[in-house]
């Protein structure tokens, strides 16, 4: 398990949990990477604010990967906008692209992040999109420069779990990049489940924030990650059709 | 008038760092987009804020 890593954009890591720092006391931020292991961390970019005088960064330990997200991009050209400035806030060249027409349900614009990420991958980023699972588009945004696929399980907020599970296993099956699976996952058991299908990693924001105690869950979570990703490299074993076949030895039977 | 994160400041003339200082923002951890453009921090103080400018002054903030 040690050579074990996750490499995005020619970046390695150890930890395989991506963890949103939205919905919870910046308070918190600091015991829930440390409980969930993360090595990267989501953030948003917004009109700063100068009466409020506690700033996010001060909240993250060194060492940290910072991800921004596109949040609030209704289109390329928006997402473009954000991720540069984020890149100007200067920490780092990561990006995920997050671009939504929609405010009912918050699902990506698979087109519209398709050019995105062709624009900011030409700019330098380490783009990893966050998008609808559908090999067509992830195919699309290999060839755009993407340094990850993000597709989601279910409604971002949802906490509904893999939704998605069998266009996730197609991504996992034929794309040639990391897939890290983003947004909707509720629970560690639904992170292990698709960990153990061979996503490279889980990206989990609302599932910790609206728990009852955060980095204990984080720390499930971190689990959960870590033992989905033995069984997938274990290899799981084989399920039958139809019968059953013994564990135990079929001779020496004490019978006459 | 400048219009500034959506409202309207009294601030031409100013640079971009006297205007950030005198606002209480912490130019470390902003960025400022100005008619469009991204103002590189090293230009903050040559940077001078026209009547009819619309600026962005951005930051992180927690987000998925």
């Amino acid at each position: 398990m040690n050579g074990d890593k996750l490499v995005i954009g020619g970046h390695e890591f150890n930890s395989r949990f991506i963890l949103g720092s939205g919905k919870y006391s910046l308070n918190l931020i600091e015991a829930a990477i440390k409980d969930a292991g993360a090595e990267i961390i989501t953030l948003a970019v917004r009109r700063a604010n100068t009466k409020e005088q506690e700033n996010i960064l001060d909240y993250i330990p060194e060492g940290i990967t910072l991800l921004p997200n596109t949040s609030g991009a209704r289109n390329a050209e928006e997402a473009v906008r954000i991720a540069r400035l984020a890149r100007e806030l200067g920490c780092g060249n990561f990006v995920k692209i997050e671009i939504m027409r929609d405010s009912k349900y918050l699902l990506p614009d698979n087109q519209e992040t398709i050019k995105a990420t062709e624009i900011l991958a030409n700019d330098g980023f380490v783009v990893m999109p966050y998008m609808y699972p559908d090999l067509s588009v992830a195919r699309d945004l290999v060839n755009a420069g993407a340094a990850t696929i993000m597709p989601l399980a279910s409604p971002i907020g949802s906490n509904k779990g893999l939704a998605t599970k069998d266009f996730i296993q197609i991504l996992i099956d034929e794309i040639d990049l990391p897939i890290i699976v983003d947004a909707g996952i509720g629970k560690p058991s639904q992170a292990c489940e698709a960990m153990e299908m061979g996503a490279a990693a889980i990206m989990a924001n609302t599932a910790l924030a609206t728990a009852g105690n955060l980095p204990l869950m984080a720390s499930a979570f971190r689990n959960a990650i870590e033992a989905g990703r033995k069984a997938y490299l274990a290899g799981l074993g084989r399920v039958l059709t139809r019968g059953a076949s013994a564990s135990d030895p079929l001779t020496g039977f004490l019978r006459d | 008038m400048v219009r500034i994160n959506g409202e309207d400041v009294a601030c031409s003339g100013k640079s971009v760092a006297e205007y950030l200082h005198s606002a209480g923002y912490d130019a470390g951890r902003v960025a400022v987009e100005l008619n469009g453009n991204i103002v590189p921090k090293a230009l903050y103080g040559d940077t001078i804020f026209k009547d009819g400018d619309s600026a962005e002054v951005v930051s992180f903030v927690g987000g998925g």
